[in-house]
């Protein structure tokens, strides 16, 4: 099966997009994207707020259709494919997400079956068996009885992460997913799904905005800017001082650490 | 992290779902709570017939049991002609406003919403009075309060097309590229409630000796409680409800918000109209053959999220079997009551209560944290 771990799993071609205004023309937001993603692949999305970056997510699960261009999954038109048939092989971690009040967060977990769901009131012996999965994989097993609304925000983030898992999905999009976490679980939460990535061979994309910890975290990086896609590869390739001050006129320089990884320095707030 | 990584072997099973059991009480209580109300409220009334004539009248009209013979002169009658009806009636508005104001708080996402809150009661409001006004509007037309449309009375089809046609209006009205955010719902069917709400205050100062019938269709009633009203509420109710039941995974979705709900699966602006509709459906019903009786469908909701969680599997057939027994309880009070009108007995117990359960209990707040 060698030959699938090369094949595009999901495509935006030359893709527009602009969000309808009250004068009934649209505010552009992305102008001609480009953005493939193999299976298995691992990519970290930067750019400006505004840039269009949870934009680009919504159009990759169909939420949004594309004003021009095209979005592609697994080789068919995204605009040909049924909601529910989606939400099978996609699964999101938004930015925002209202938790309904009193569900245990295993009962939350169990609403990722959803698009899985074969019986009309009970739950199978598979959805019991993938929100476990999916809680021991997010590290949220110890969770499982505790009410949503009293989680911290990592605990939290975890529940997102195990219910977004229990869709068992091929394309795991995410929309900033350490917000609100400290150091320890930033990393801690990327690298679970890194993780997840090299054993399932999961395409992951995921928004995030501190560029080192998207170059420590994904092998390639794509740049969002004026709704084009300025810049796609390795962290070294693409994260340059150049294209730092550019995209965020921001100076920053370039520094090594001992054991001769880069880093990007902010110069003096 | 590495534990993390791997299951550990030690598993407990993880519990997804009401448990069976958990399911049969709730619904099997709430069944019996139900059959129990509906033949002590039959039995008890000015005139007593006692629960074992009840029984044998109710088995012998309902099963074809035959009857002992035993049984006090009249009673057949005054339980069959007029109890049941009445009875049967409260169990279905109890059960569809209950039912309609969960899914209601759901949809909107909004612990302040009720069956009422997009503009039902408002439209049904004054389709009603002005059907109870009709001499007055049109006398040429010689249209009165008696006249009837497939036997239903012409105050009952235009509360019920009020209703209807005012959620489809405001429903309308919110729509915008395609969406119908629920902000803009909420706003846009209170606005328009003012609006037939001015328009029921106009015809009530013009309406001089139909006032007291007006009144006492706002505040809700059962006293008209006919076998023919039931004949078109039940089964409109019976399908509204069960199309709602089967629908609870949505509302489940829909609380984690649009977005998300899409995400999983849910054509998220599909599923709030039918659940609107159906919702409307079942509350305009209700309307038009009970009036406006409020707080049952307010209440129960949040008592029962309280008392068996958020879930809707469970949560919304069981609004339907405790919303009724409820308001079936609650028009025994009213008749016994000296015959007032049961919404005035729904608000008098419902809000004291409600407030009491605001003050006592963390858990009734937001349907939602964002």
């Amino acid at each position: 099966m060698t030959a699938v771990r090369t094949e595009t799993l999901a495509a935006l071609e030359r893709v527009a997009f602009g969000y309808p205004m009250p004068d009934g023309r649209r505010r552009e937001v992305l102008r001609s994207v480009d953005l493939t993603l193999a299976r298995g692949d691992l990519v970290a999305l930067v750019g400006t707020n505004g840039s269009g970056k949870t934009t680009l997510l919504r159009l990759l699960t169909g939420v949004l259709k594309p004003d021009a261009g095209e979005v592609r999954f697994d080789g068919r038109p995204l605009s040909d494919w049924r909601r529910l048939d989606v939400a099978r092989r996609v699964a999101v971690l938004p930015q925002q997400l209202d938790l309904p009040v009193g569900f245990r967060v295993a009962e939350l977990v169990e609403m990722g079956r959803a698009p899985h769901a074969r019986r009309l009131f009970a739950s199978t012996e598979a959805d019991a068996r993938a929100v476990a999965t999916a809680l021991a994989d997010a590290g949220a097993l110890d969770l499982a009885d505790r009410l949503a609304e009293e989680l911290s925000g990592g605990e939290r983030q975890r529940l997102l992460v195990a219910m977004a898992l229990a869709q068992e999905p091929d394309l795991l999009l995410l929309d900033e997913p350490t917000l609100h976490l400290d150091l320890a679980h930033q990393v801690s939460l990327l690298a679970a799904i890194r993780r997840l990535r090299d054993q399932r061979g999961l395409t992951v994309l995921a928004v995030l905005h501190d560029l080192n910890l998207a170059a420590a975290f994904a092998p390639r990086v794509a740049v969002l800017d004026e709704g084009r896609v300025v810049a796609d590869g390795s962290p070294a390739e693409v994260l340059s001082t150049d294209l730092v001050r550019r995209v965020f006129g921001v100076q920053v320089d370039e520094a090594r650490t001992a054991d001769g990884r880069r880093h990007l320095a902010l110069r003096e707030v | 992290m590495r534990a993390a990584a791997t299951a550990p072997s030690t598993t407990r099973p993880i519990t997804i779902g009401p448990s069976l059991t958990r399911s049969m009480i709730v619904l099997g209580g709430g069944a019996i709570l139900l059959l129990t109300a509906v033949v002590v409220a039959v039995a008890i009334g000015s005139v007593g017939v006692g629960i074992g004539d009840t029984v044998a009248v109710l088995g012998h009209r309902l099963l074809g049991l035959p009857l002992a013979g035993t049984e006090a002169p009249g009673a057949d009658s005054i339980i069959f002609d007029v109890r049941l009806p009445r009875v049967l009636t409260a169990v279905l508005v109890g059960g569809g406003l209950a039912l309609a104001g969960t899914v209601f708080q759901a949809l909107l996402r909004n612990p302040m919403a009720d069956p009422y809150i997009i503009g039902t009661a408002a439209g049904a409001s004054l389709g009603a009075i002005a059907g109870l006004m009709a001499p007055i509007l049109l006398p040429a037309l010689a249209i009165g309060v008696g006249s009837s449309w497939l036997g239903l009375g012409v105050v009952q089809v235009l509360a019920f097309g009020g209703g209807l046609g005012t959620v489809l209006l405001v429903y309308a009205v919110s729509r915008a590229n395609g969406r119908v955010p629920v902000v803009t719902l909420l706003l846009t069917g209170y606005a328009v409630s003012s609006v037939l709400a001015a328009g029921v205050a106009l015809l009530m100062f013009f309406s001089g000796q139909h006032l007291g019938a007006i009144f006492g269709w706002l505040m809700g009633s059962l006293a008209a409680a006919k076998w023919i009203n039931l004949a078109f509420a039940a089964p409109l109710l019976i399908m509204s409800a069960a199309l709602l039941i089967v629908r609870w995974r949505g509302l489940n979705l829909l609380l984690l918000g649009d977005g998300p709900a899409a995400n999983l699966g849910i054509d998220v602006e599909r599923e709030k109209l039918v659940l609107t509709l159906l919702a409307t459906l079942a509350t305009s019903t209700v309307v038009a053959i009970s009036g406006t009786i409020g707080f049952v469908g307010l209440v129960v909701p949040h008592v029962l999220r309280l008392a068996i969680g958020p879930d809707h599997r469970l949560l919304l057939p069981a609004s339907v079997l405790y919303g009724a027994t409820l308001l079936a309880l609650a028009d025994l009070g009213a008749r016994l009551a000296g015959g007032i009108p049961v919404g005035i007995l729904t608000a008098l117990i419902g809000a004291p209560f409600f407030i009491w359960l605001l003050r006592r209990s963390r858990t009734v707040r937001p349907v939602v944290t964002p």
